[in-house]
């Protein structure tokens, strides 16, 4: 295929894409999401494709549509029709249009979400740079080259106030404006893939099921901050993952859209994409760009920040996955509209992954501001087994936990931080009445202790001290002082550790000891 | 971090209440000691580039009405910067590290006269008797001054240690052996000679039967 040198060029092959397709044909969409592919829906895509030959039907394998609870999935459009649970025996009646499904507007789990990033997973084969273009994808890139200076693209994600999903809530307009005005003779833009945290698997679905989502964002960004070399890290462990990126960074330089004189507008940019190391901290900023140098992923102090000397000592961006794929919308529909949604500090939509003791596990995506409450009960179809909810985690190792009397509360970075249960990547973990309090905290710090890097005493010893008082708790051994014991490690952990690993590691247990001390103190002789 | 050199501007903060003269590219650490305030630290070394891993040598810094815990070994020295060496905050960090460290090495001569500063009681914690309390100064040292990667670091989070290398300390540590002095427990040694008996017993060089 040839190059693309030109705006028009993009519109010229994206109109003729469109018109090849025949937007009342039949189209079958299985799901080959993580969840999915576990429940065998590569033999149902199988089942359909032989079934399917003998009319004319497409068969398209996609991505993570979101309920993975009821996998394999599978959706027909035109009319969006769902089938879950689906058995290479049900492809002749979904093929023959005979079996019932239910239209995705009717569906509970999808009916309260607002699917600005992942609705398209249905409809996009991810190895098929086409299927985004037919959806109007790289517009948004050529907007940005051709009709916006790289200051008003700065401007419109900062006026968009769009926030790193990836942790910390960091506003992405200032990091970016920070890397772009640093002086220094080459900087680069980071996508943070790596998602190591347990009960996290929102960036996958969204990263494998539609790449150029996130490549798009990341080549504005790159234009808007001036950065000619990008990198992307990931999972080393999801195959998929890899082979949709690295497909689609060959499709998007065999049109231009990457590489050099990107659609003729003179801006050069390319990509390499580095594999994690497998430890959890490798996703953490700077121990991230340590790993993309070759050295051992060992955090750096921050005292100057990484946007500012990052990879060789030269600015770096670095932002996750779902923040990437953000930018593309605010550049083509306007800040304006991106800040529309959601509340006064956090705009736009959030994907959850929603698991532990829900009834539909899986991943939604809901503006901000949605009560706690409509993502586990009218999404994620309350708890399981009927029984009572106790609590909600979020962030994972480095979240916490609130009580369920909180379930009102806005999914908002600020008020759930307030509560000592920040968003983090959005990973919400629902807990029922037989969960043991002390036991969630051991198993979040017994996970960390394995994954920290080990350099920092009150991280390496801190928390291997705590959690030996929490294991000791749970066996029935507390002893007098270890509540004492537990919250002055917490506490030193929290303030003296290098990086944000150590720093947070103790604020699942601190949330805990905030909202549910009685269950602490009830494992100790005495009251302690 | 690098320390830069030549200084360039003189900078004046306040450590402890004192005015403390400084060149831009120093560190917390120098300035105090430039002024004789002392600070304690356990993976701190002149020689050795700054490494920010025991963290003992926090204190409070305070910069435009913002108050932060920092490590002085890494923390730049900045205009009106004020700093406090000892507070409440500060002298409870140092306490639990102690303690957290006399669980490894509870006779550590240098780890008990800090204790008895600070108030740590050796056995607060249980004790996990590796003796290694991984300051890294016998890694550093021989990575950066000696150029010779004897000794390294295995594996990480609560399973991290420190590994004589049998190939390369065969040949290099009998001559040298000046780690073994900058060991704040004496694990060091112990390491090396462990290793020699392990991997290579009667083989090093200099071995004169
Ligand atoms: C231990 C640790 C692990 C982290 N892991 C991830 C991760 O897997 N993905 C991610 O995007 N951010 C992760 N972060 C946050 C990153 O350091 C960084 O803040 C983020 O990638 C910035 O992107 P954002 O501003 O778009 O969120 C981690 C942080 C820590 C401390
Ligand atoms: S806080 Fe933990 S993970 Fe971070 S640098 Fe220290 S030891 Fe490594
Ligand atoms: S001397 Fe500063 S951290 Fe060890």
């Amino acid at each position: 295929m040839a190059k693309l040198r030109s705006a028009a060029g993009l519109e010229t092959l994206r109109a003729d894409i469109v018109s090849r397709r025949d937007p009342g044909k039949r189209c079958i969409a299985v799901c080959a999401g993580a969840g999915c592919d576990a429940a065998c829906s590569a033999a149902v895509v199988d089942a359909l494709r032989e079934e399917a030959a003998k009319k004319s039907i497409d068969v398209k394998v996609t991505g993570c549509h979101g309920l993975c609870e009821k996998g394999p999935n599978v959706v027909v459009t035109p009319g969006e029709l769902c089938y879950f649970g689906v058995r290479p025996e049900d492809a002749p009646g979904i093929v023959a249009g005979t079996a019932k499904g239910v239209r995705m507007d009717e569906v509970p789990f999808y009916k309260h979400q607002m699917r600005l990033l992942i609705g398209d997973n249905p409809r996009i084969d991810p190895t098929r740079i086409e299927d985004y273009l037919a959806l109007g994808g790289y517009a948004a890139l050529s907007k940005a080259l051709f009709q916006m200076t790289p200051d008003q693209v700065l401007d419109q994600v900062k006026k968009a106030n769009l926030r790193g999903r990836g942790g910390g809530g960091f506003p992405a307009g200032l990091k970016w404006e920070t890397a772009k005005n640093a002086p220094a003779d080459e900087r680069y833009v980071i996508v943070n893939g790596h998602e190591g945290e347990p009960g996290a698997f929102m960036d996958r679905a969204l990263f494998t099921g539609n790449p150029h989502k996130v490549l798009e964002g990341l080549i504005i960004g790159a234009h808007a901050i001036g950065a000619h070399r990008g990198f992307i890290y990931t999972r080393h462990d999801s195959p998929k993952l890899i082979e949709h990126i690295e497909t689609a960074l060959a499709q998007a330089e065999a049109y231009g859209l990457l590489g050099e004189n990107i659609l003729g507008s003179g801006f050069d940019f390319e990509v390499e994409v580095h594999f994690d190391v497998g430890i959890f901290v490798s996703g953490e900023s700077s121990a991230l760009m340590r790993s993309i140098e070759g050295n051992p992923p060992e955090p750096r102090p921050k005292y100057v920040r990484t946007s500012v000397s990052g990879i060789w000592e030269k600015p770096s961006n670095l932002n996750n996955v779902e923040t990437w794929a953000n930018v593309s919308q605010i550049i083509s529909r306007g800040a304006d509209w991106y800040a529309s949604i959601g509340t006064e500090g956090s705009k736009g939509t959030k994907l959850v992954s929603l698991s532990g003791h829900v009834v539909n596990s899986g991943v939604a995506e809901v503006p901000m501001g949605t009560p706690l409450r409509t993502i586990v009960h009218d999404i994620g179809g309350g708890v399981a087994d009927a029984k009572p909810l106790k609590a909600l985690h979020f962030g994972g190792p480095m979240g916490g936990s609130i009580p369920e009397r909180l379930i009102d509360t806005p999914l908002d970075f600020d008020a759930l931080a307030a509560l000592g249960a920040p968003i983090g990547a959005g990973g919400l973990l629902v807990m029922d009445d037989g969960t043991d309090m002390v036991d969630m905290a051991r198993y979040f710090l017994e996970f960390l202790t394995h994954e920290s890097c080990g350099k920092c005493v009150p991280c390496r010893e801190g928390l291997l001290q705590m959690l030996k008082i929490l294991t000791s708790m749970t066996n029935g051994k507390g002893r007098n002082g270890d509540i004492a014991r537990l919250e002055d490690l917490a506490e030193v952990t929290g303030m003296a550790c290098l990086c944000a690993l150590g720093k947070t590691a103790s604020d699942p247990l601190r949330s805990m000891l905030r909202h549910f001390k009685d269950e602490y103190e009830a494992r100790i002789p005495a009251g302690g | 971090m690098k320390r830069e050199s030549p200084p360039v501007a003189e900078i004046v903060l306040q450590i402890d209440g004192k005015a403390v003269k400084a060149t831009e590219g120093m560190t917390v650490l120098q300035a105090a000691s430039s002024a004789t305030i002392s600070i304690p630290t356990l993976c701190h070394h002149e020689k050795l580039e700054p490494y920010g891993a025991c963290r003992l040598c926090m204190v409070e810094v305070e910069a435009r009405g913002r108050k932060s815990y920092v490590v002085s070994c890494l923390y730049p020295v900045a205009r009106d910067l004020i700093v406090r060496t000892r507070s409440d905050k500060v002298d409870k960090i140092r306490r639990v590290i102690l303690e957290e460290l006399l669980a490894h090495a509870p006779h550590s001569p240098e780890l008990m006269r800090l204790a008895q500063e600070y108030g740590a009681d050796k056995d607060r914690f249980e004790k996990e008797s590796s003796f290694c309390i991984l300051c890294g100064l016998c890694v550093r040292y021989c990575a950066e001054i000696k150029g010779k990667n004897a000794v390294g670091f295995v594996d990480h989070g609560a399973r991290r240690k420190i590994r004589f290398v049998p190939e390369i300390a065969s040949n290099e540590c009998w001559d040298c052996q000046e780690c073994f002095a900058l060991c704040p427990t004496s694990f060091a040694q112990a390491a090396y000679f462990l290793t020699e008996a392990l991997a290579f017993p009667g083989r090093r060089k200099a071995w004169t039967p």
